[in-house]
């Protein structure tokens, strides 16, 4: 269970990106954040593993306090949380197996890192998730040597080497092609499904967001305006979190693309007949 | 279920794939090691001698005397600045004409190979063995430390303003042609606004290099702070010597920081 | 009614350029007149006649003696290899020290790594091995040290840049598994910037072959110490194969240069 009490963030530039943010997201559930660019999710989240340094409020995971430590027990606690970046944010020229290793980076001691010399049962369940990424053929591969989806498979299968408590999912689509986008996140809730694994999610589609969320929270100006149900998310809601004019344009833009999808699966299954 | 997975990974090896062919590289590697090793005879007696000066050479870096030869020092540095600027300007104005007559896509074909040939000599040959021939032929002092230095600057501009020149949008080019303008024309409109910038700031950087080097040709005769600091070492007055360094390096730290300001400026 | 008169620029900004350009030229003279005070112009103008001298002694070349530069060429080679290898080995502390992001301190080490680069890129490798002569005596020694601390400057300078290079997304991954200092350095860093480390010391070798070639002029070993040799005998036939030896040298190392690097990269 992760539970957010107040937290608020401060950049140095005087921008209030987060003000007293609460939050609790018990096990199992995935929740979607939204809001329009700059209202502080991505903010939001790295304050959770203190990629970003939260300036008030207090952070539980598990019943450990995460916003006072330091050093090796910062670390200690950050392994236990998975995190998805938007674009996949692989070590480029390493290969897809070390990459999914450096999932372990945070048990392992340096020398073992070192010199790749993971122990059996680590090496084992890197194989493991591979295979359950649908990966196992590519693990010799270099990491920039995949497409898009199959990178952001190597970095579900990274942040689930750590053995995660909770996954921090950052954009995971948005670099993606539709289809893709949709196989992505339905990995994404199968894997939290099958491990109980709790998992906030950033998400700048609507659609897909009401299509894979169990609960959504809507972000406005570092504010939690919205926090129910997808069923919930009403065009006023949207209206608040995004404001008029803006969730008009992305109405606008996501029913063109729901057209532009629905012709390409129409040909598809043409092909396919 | 998780068993029937592998315990073991070898990375593969990213540029040599080939465990042999790696093998026999890493010991060939090791062998040239022994070898070139070998070669280094190392008198540790004259090195444990040299340990005293070398602590004397830092103390005197530590401790720079700028007073007892500042009349040399003055004289040297006039020497190399005057040469320095001298030298860059000539040079620049020498090379622009060679650095177009080295593009390919601007001149016929005898043009652009006489051009890359004076490139290539120009560039292959050292600044201190120019400077020796040099100094030979027109004797010690500063003017042959100005030719030397014209001479690397030529071939140092006339190549990357070559590059350029080739690497530029040709559309810009094809426009000027097409409203039936003259060869110099095209000079004017269509390559000069492109590459004016990027010459000034080469022309900076060259000035640079070429204080740097006005310090070396000195040893060989060819005048200039190199000349002094050579007479200073001779004579073992590190601290001297420390101060010559100094000096240089503050140059050279003046001259980068400024030509940085400079380019930003006239951009 | 449209205007007739058009100029690219204002008249202010239009003699303000007039004006730099005009300080040019004056500086120039001025420079100049300095530089040409104590040139004896009678030198110069038997110039001509002298290179006339020279070039004559140098042709043909005294092919005979190529057999006695091998083992020269052969140390000057192990002076610039070595010399690169102890230059990179002292350069990648400093480059890390000097990177804004991967510095510990950037208000006490990283001041002192950058003075460290441009002192090393200030002092070409002739005057450290004119210093290290006068130190440690002649010999290879001398130049291998020589050929490693100019490098330290040229190597960290463009390393450290590489190192600031770096897409901080691959970094702050490594940083969000748990990973400690040492390992997001090895996992996030290390790999994105090794390609780069191998082509800035394949260039900076060649470089140092080529400068290696001249040290012995000042007795720190290699094929210099021949050159200088032949010369103060005015031996120029002898000097004249040195040169070509030294010239093909330098083409085969260019060579090898560009097709290590494009192998790497």
């Amino acid at each position: 269970m992760l539970e957010l009490s107040s937290v608020s963030k401060t950049y140095r530039t005087g921008d209030a990106a987060l003000s007293d943010v609460s939050l609790q997201v018990p096990k199992g559930q995935i929740v979607g954040l939204i809001g329009p660019s700059g209202a502080g999710k991505s903010t939001l989240i790295r304050c959770i593993n203190r990629l970003v340094e939260p300036t008030a409020g207090d952070i539980v995971l598990g019943g450990k306090s995460l916003v006072s430590l330091g050093g090796r027990d910062l670390r200690r606690q950050r392994r236990r949380i998975g995190m998805i970046f938007q674009e996949y944010a692989l070590v480029e020229r390493l290969t897809v197996m070390e990459n999914v290793l450096s999932g372990r980076l945070g048990y392992v001691p340096f020398w073992r890192s070192f010199l790749r010399r993971y122990e059996g049962a680590d090496i084992q369940r890197a194989y493991q998730l591979l295979d359950r990424v649908g990966l196992l053929a590519h693990a010799n591969k270099r990491a920039d040597a995949l497409s898009g989806g199959q990178r952001q498979r190597v970095g579900i299968a990274r942040a689930l080497a750590q053995d995660p408590d909770l996954l921090l999912v950052d954009e995971p689509t948005a670099s993606l092609d539709p289809k893709t986008s949709r196989q992505i996140m339905r990995l994404l809730t199968e894997i939290c499904a099958e491990r109980n694994l709790p998992a906030i999610v950033n998400i700048h589609d609507v659609p897909l967001a009401r299509q894979f969320m169990q609960r959504i929270v809507g972000l406005r100006a570092g504010t939690v305006v919205f926090d129910d149900a997808p069923s919930a998310l009403t065009e006023d809601a949207l209206t608040e979190i995004y404001g008029a004019e803006d969730w008009d344009a992305m109405r606008k833009g996501d029913d063109e693309q729901a057209e532009a999808e629905s012709d390409a699966l129409r040909q598809l299954a043409e092909v396919g007949a | 279920m998780i068993a029937q997975y592998p315990t073991t990974w070898r990375r593969p090896h990213q540029i040599v794939p080939d465990r042999r062919l790696r093998i026999a590289l890493q010991i060939g590697v090791l062998v040239y090691l022994v070898l070139a090793f070998s070669t280094v005879e190392v008198n540790w007696q004259r090195v444990t001698e040299g340990m005293e000066r070398g602590q004397r050479f830092i103390m005197g870096f530590l401790q720079p005397d700028f007073t007892s030869r500042w009349r040399d020092i003055s004289q040297g540095l006039i020497e190399s600045l005057t040469m320095t600027l001298t030298s860059t300007v000539v040079g620049v104005l020498i090379s622009v004409p060679i650095g177009i007559g080295a593009a390919r896509n601007l001149v016929p074909r005898p043009v652009y190979l006489v051009c890359r040939a004076i490139v290539a000599v120009s560039r292959s040959l050292q600044e201190v063995i120019v400077a020796i021939f040099l100094v030979a032929m027109f004797g010690f002092g500063p003017f042959a430390g100005f030719l030397t230095l014209t001479f690397a600057t030529i071939g140092f501009i006339a190549k990357l303003l070559a590059d350029d020149i080739e690497e530029i949008d040709e559309t810009q080019a094809e426009a000027i042609r097409a409203t039936g303008g003259t060869w110099f024309q095209l000079l004017d409109y269509a390559i000069k606004p492109q590459i004016m910038p990027r010459l000034i700031g080469l022309s900076l950087y060259r000035l640079d290099i070429n204080f740097r080097e006005s310090a070396v040709i000195g040893i060989v005769g060819a005048g200039g702070i190199g000349a002094t600091l050579n007479t200073s070492i001779d004579r073992y007055e590190y601290d001297s010597a420390g101060a010559i360094l100094l000096i240089i390096i503050a140059i050279v730290m003046v001259a980068e920081y400024s030509s940085s300001y400079l380019r930003k400026f006239l951009q | 009614m449209l205007p007739v008169d058009w100029c690219l620029r204002s008249r202010a900004k239009r003699i303000a350029i007039w004006m730099g350009w005009l300080a040019l030229v004056a500086l120039f003279v001025w420079c100049w007149q300095i530089m040409t005070e104590t040139t004896i112009w009678a030198f110069v103008w038997d110039a001509p006649r002298q290179a006339q001298d020279v070039g004559g002694r140098m042709l043909p070349p005294e092919w005979g003696y190529l057999p006695e530069l091998m083992q020269p060429l052969w140390d000057t080679l192990n002076i610039a290899t070595l010399g690169t290898i102890g230059g990179v080995i002292m350069a990648v502390p400093v480059a890390l020290l000097a990177a804004r992001n991967t510095t510990p301190s950037a208000t006490f080490l990283r001041p002192i790594a950058l003075f460290i680069i441009v002192a090393s890129r200030s002092i070409n490798s002739l005057i450290w091995a004119l210093l290290l002569v006068t130190i440690i005596g002649p010999g290879l020694l001398a130049g291998i040290i020589a050929i490693a601390l100019r490098s330290i400057g040229f190597i960290g300078k463009l390393f450290y840049e590489a190192i600031e290079e770096t897409d901080p997304k691959q970094i702050e991954a490594i940083q969000a598994t748990g990973a400690g200092p040492a390992q997001v350095l090895t996992y996030g860093v290390v790999p994105q910037v090794m390609p780069a480390l191998w082509g800035i010391s394949v260039f900076r070798w060649d470089i140092n072959i080529r400068e290696s070639a001249i040290l012995g002029l000042v007795g720190a070993g290699g094929i210099g110490l021949k050159l200088n040799a032949s010369m103060a005998i005015l031996a120029w036939d002898q000097v004249a194969v040195i040169l070509l030896l030294i010239l093909a040298t330098v083409v085969v190392s260019e060579w090898v240069s560009a097709v290590i690097r494009r192998t790497i990269i």
